[in-house]
């Protein structure tokens, strides 16, 4: 029997280092046109963990999954926030295009808790995203989650942990830490289906200051006792 | 001396002994104290859970309860089918039952008291039966037995050979119309139980039990009973409480909210179960309380053709009820937006299933994260610090409103970077002294 190269590949039985290999669910664009073609699959991968790695707030890291929530919540999809270090703040998430109506919040505050809350989201259905912030969390822990996600519905699931977990092995199907850069964030996918990609990737992120003034001034307008309107 | 366990009758003791007797073989003997209330209780749940077979359930008191279920064979597929959720149903509320199915309420009756299962669908089948029956059922405990037994009758069928009028004469008239009743010769009007609007039910546990799980498995029993007289009121509750009665403090009681209204037993053993591990047992329980009201009108599933989206709803309904069991119950919020120039008081929280009302979208820029409450940022030499110098970008946006309701704010917002060139949304509260904050960040 004679069995040809290309249909070897085809069944995906093969790897082949720099090929990108699509996960066995579905994905979701992330909006962002460069990352999307170092994802395999060309976005979010859904039914599996996600770890999204850094170590400052405030960079535009949640702007990162912005889009895709905005996707799913628009055509009817739940969006559960899990023990997120602040209050998600309903008219900043209005005004980026997410659909309040399929988002909701789940407040955990101890740690056993939260794993417990993640993994009945993602067991229970009726939820097609998960963004779950864990400071400590364990491998076998990571490991149950992801086993819950596969056996789920095929939630998108991004964990937002600090930037040192990058050193721990993890069962996530995809990685990535991201860096504040001149322009948005530089991303590194430290983990993805396929070969490692080097260089960091850059994603230009729109940031609140551009669309409210010009240029930066200095901090001598607001340094009287009252502060005076500053030409923008 | 109304009930003994297999190992008291092993020792000899008796039922209808009187408690010295029974102390006398048994010196050992645990007595607790016949509660006529409870029984009758009892009694009044198993008839409520019974009305889901049959609207037409009557009680027989101290111990039991008819229904006609002619009328539901076809529902319930067949006589045997009926009478195995009947005894399983039994089971799980902590019963033992004797079934007996017959043609006419009281031969039924007459067979379960006297500890015989029967099953006799037709007239012809019922005269031979009952005719083995022990005369003592059809005397509703008077001493009437007592005189067959010396004039040497025992059973039904040796009392129907007796000469009418002679024992009319002698027993009374009532003898004969029971006797007539059972055999389906003379009707038998009953009252039928009405299942009450609302459910409360109290178990004594065996001995103190000091973990959930105990408490979880005698709820179960209640349960059983709260589902069966809802059932048979075409109702669902939004939640129900369950009282922990300790010996010497006082009771606690845990609510457990729903939802969706329900009245499945599961459903509410698995939202118990992680009310009961949210809540650390300080004593030991005693007895334990199921207490439900305002049921609201829900009736049966029907198949829905359309099931997709709707079973999907559903599952997340039955989520975030599990979710706000176990981690209380404003754990799980949506959220909503408000037409108000206070930052803080732009979005509101929605309850699980409250659709958010449509607001218009501000122009201006809003963070992702709001910092509540506000944190207080130092400040030296008039530049406000956070893990060092912030640098101010864009602003002030002056926020000042609030001073009819009493939360008034007077604020100009910046938008800050920090050294870590994270974007952070800062205030200076106005007035000649006025502090720093940070309110929200740019994430």
């Amino acid at each position: 029997m004679k069995t040809s190269l290309a249909d070897i590949f085809a069944q995906h039985s093969v790897w082949r280092g720099g090929a990108l290999v699509p996960g066995p669910g579905p994905t979701v664009p992330t909006g962002f046109a460069a990352l999307d073609r170092e994802l395999p699959g060309a976005g979010w991968p859904c039914g599996a963990l996600t770890e999204i790695l850094g170590q400052r707030e405030g960079v535009g890291e949640l702007q990162l999954v912005l889009p895709a929530l905005a996707t799913l919540s628009m055509s009817g999809r739940r969006v559960v926030w899990l023990a997120p270090p602040h209050l998600p703040y309903a008219p900043a998430l209005a005004a980026a295009g997410v659909n309040l109506e399929h988002l909701s919040v789940v407040r955990a505050p101890g740690r056993r808790d939260g794993l417990w809350a993640a993994e009945q989201v993602l067991r229970g259905g009726g939820c097609h995203a998960l963004l779950a912030w864990f400071h400590d969390i364990r491998y076998a822990e990571l490991r149950r989650l992801a086993v819950a996600a596969e056996a789920g519905q095929g939630a998108f699931v991004a964990l937002f942990r600090p930037a040192q977990a990058a050193r721990e092995a993890s069962p996530a199907c995809l990685r990535i830490a991201f860096e504040p850069a001149p322009e948005g964030l530089a991303i590194r996918i430290l983990k993805r289906r396929g070969a490692l990609l080097a260089k960091p990737l850059g994603i230009k992120i729109e940031r609140p200051i551009h669309a409210v003034a010009g240029n930066p001034f200095s901090t001598s307008c607001a340094r009287g006792p009252v502060a005076r309107p500053c030409p923008a | 001396m109304i009930a003994c366990d297999p190992q008291a009758e092993a020792l000899g003791v008796r039922p209808g002994m009187g408690l010295t007797a029974a102390w006398a073989f048994a010196p050992q003997l645990c007595v607790w104290p016949y509660k006529r209330a409870a029984e009758r209780a009892a009694l009044e749940g198993v008839a409520a859970w019974m009305c889901r077979f049959t609207p037409r359930v009557s009680l027989e008191p101290p111990q039991g309860v008819l229904a006609e279920i002619e009328g539901s064979l076809r529902l319930f597929r067949g006589t045997a089918a009926l009478l195995e959720r009947v005894r399983s149903g039994a089971d799980q509320m902590g019963f033992t039952a004797t079934l007996a199915v017959a043609p006419t309420a009281r031969s039924a009756w007459w067979f379960a008291s006297a500890g015989r299962e029967a099953l006799i669908l037709d007239h012809a089948g019922l005269e031979t039966a009952l005719a083995a029956l022990p005369v003592a059922v059809a005397c509703d405990g008077s001493d009437v037995p007592g005189l067959l037994r010396k004039i040497g009758v025992t059973t039904i069928g040796e009392l129907r050979g007796l000469p009418r009028d002679g024992l009319a004469r002698r027993f009374g008239q009532a003898l004969l119309d029971r006797l007539a009743q059972a055999l389906g010769n003379a009707p038998e009007p009953r009252d039928f139980f009405v299942p009450p609007p609302r459910f409360a039910a109290q178990l004594e546990l065996p001995g103190e039990v000091a973990h959930a799980e105990g408490v979880l498995f005698a709820a179960r029993r209640l349960l059983v009973q709260l589902e069966g007289l809802l059932a048979a009121r075409q109702a669902g509750v939004r939640r129900f409480l369950l009282v922990l009665l300790h010996r010497g403090a006082r009771p606690s009681v845990l609510e457990v909210g729903l939802a969706s209204p329900g009245r499945e037993t599961e459903r509410f053993v698995q939202l118990l179960r992680e009310r009961l591990a949210a809540h650390a047992l300080v004593e030991p329980v005693e007895a334990i309380r199921v207490e439900a009201r305002d049921f609201v009108p829900l009736h049966g599933r029907t198949a829905d053709l359309f099931s997709g989206t709707q079973s999907e709803s559903e599952s997340w309904a039955r989520l975030v009820e599990r979710l706000g069991a176990r981690l209380g119950g404003g754990a799980v919020h949506g959220l909503g937006l408000r037409s108000e120039h206070r930052p803080e008081r732009a979005w509101r929280p929605l309850a699980p299933g409250e659709r958010p009302p449509p607001a218009g979208a501000g122009t201006a820029a809003r963070p992702l994260w709001l910092v509540e409450p506000p944190r207080k940022l130092r400040e030296r030499s008039g530049v406000p610090h956070d893990d060092g110098p912030l640098e101010l970008l864009a602003g002030p946006e002056r926020i000042e409103s609030g001073w009819w309701d009493g939360g008034e704010v007077a604020r100009d917002y910046f938008i800050a970077r920090a050294p870590s060139a994270a974007l952070l949304w800062v205030y200076r509260e106005r007035g000649t002294a006025g502090a720093w904050y940070l309110h929200g960040v740019f994430a």
